[in-house]
């Protein structure tokens, strides 16, 4: 059941970001911000770890979880050390995403020459 | 020609695209990278004894490198236009705009090039997705005491 919900969570909010893209004079990176935004607002209000609990991969592979898992290791900072972990705490989750891009894109355009 | 006129003029040689088709196609295309997200996590949970949350993180790694990679090669690109938001709004969005600046900002240096340009489009979402969290976990803070 997990699998469906996957493919039609992550479906949906593709299909919205396709709806805005193409309604709107918005540019792919304004979505994007936009996107992980929303998914810092539907963590404050609890509804993201319904999400992920419910669609599993689905909600955790779009760019939304980047805003829920700053948000929760910033919340989970605070949690342990005061406002100081509000700071500590924030990228303590996102670290995966952030240094897996730096280095996987470095070690690509060290390797591979681009191409037009 | 005043510029109502020219408007429609433009409007009329816009190409036109099918918003309908579009959505479809971002439906299930980012359907199935969520749907082959869900399966490497199971996967992982099975063969290598992982928790949920550790398969989690291994399958955000895997699909930013597969991304990177596409990216570098060259087929990202196209799969990118056909796509569109189905393959923007998952996280391979943000490892494609990482590794192309990195590829196209190479020829220019390594500190004014690549290294200024890392982050063009991808530091938006750091900088916009850090300010939200920070100013929510402040608001649920005092709210919940």
């Amino acid at each position: 059941m997990t699998f469906i919900w996957a493919f039609i969570i992550s479906g949906l909010f593709c299909a919205v970001g396709q709806v805005i893209l193409d309604n709107t004079k918005l540019t792919p990176g304004h979505v994007t911000s936009l996107f992980t935004v929303l998914g810092s607002i539907l963590a404050f209000f609890g509804i993201y770890d319904k999400l992920i609990e419910l669609a599993g991969g689905g909600a955790t592979s779009i760019i939304s979880n980047f805003g829920y898992m700053l948000y929760t290791g910033a919340l989970e900072g605070f949690e342990q050390l005061g406002i100081l972990g509000i700071f500590s705490g924030m990228l303590t989750k996102s670290s995966v995403a952030i240094v897996g891009s730096i280095v996987f894109a470095s070690l690509v355009a060290l390797i591979f020459k681009p191409k037009d | 020609m005043n510029k109502d006129e020219y408007q429609k003029l433009v409007k009329k040689y816009e190409p036109k695209e099918n918003k309908f088709q579009n959505v479809i196609y971002s439906f299930l295309i980012g359907g199935l990278v969520g749907f082959i997200a869900e399966g490497l996590i199971v996967l992982l949970m099975n063969f290598f004894d992982l928790t949920r949350i550790v398969a989690g993180a291994w399958t955000c790694l895997i699909i930013i490198f597969a991304a990177s990679l596409f990216t570098a090669i060259g087929f990202f690109d196209n799969w990118m236009t056909k796509a569109k938001a189905g393959l923007l709004i998952p996280t391979t969005g943000f490892a494609h705009s990482v590794s192309s600046s990195a590829l196209d900002y190479k020829k220019e240096g390594l500190i004014t090039g690549l290294g200024s340009n890392f982050f063009k489009l991808a530091g938006s979402v750091i900088l916009y997705g850090i300010l939200s969290a920070f100013v929510l976990v402040i608001v649920r803070v005092i709210i919940g005491g």
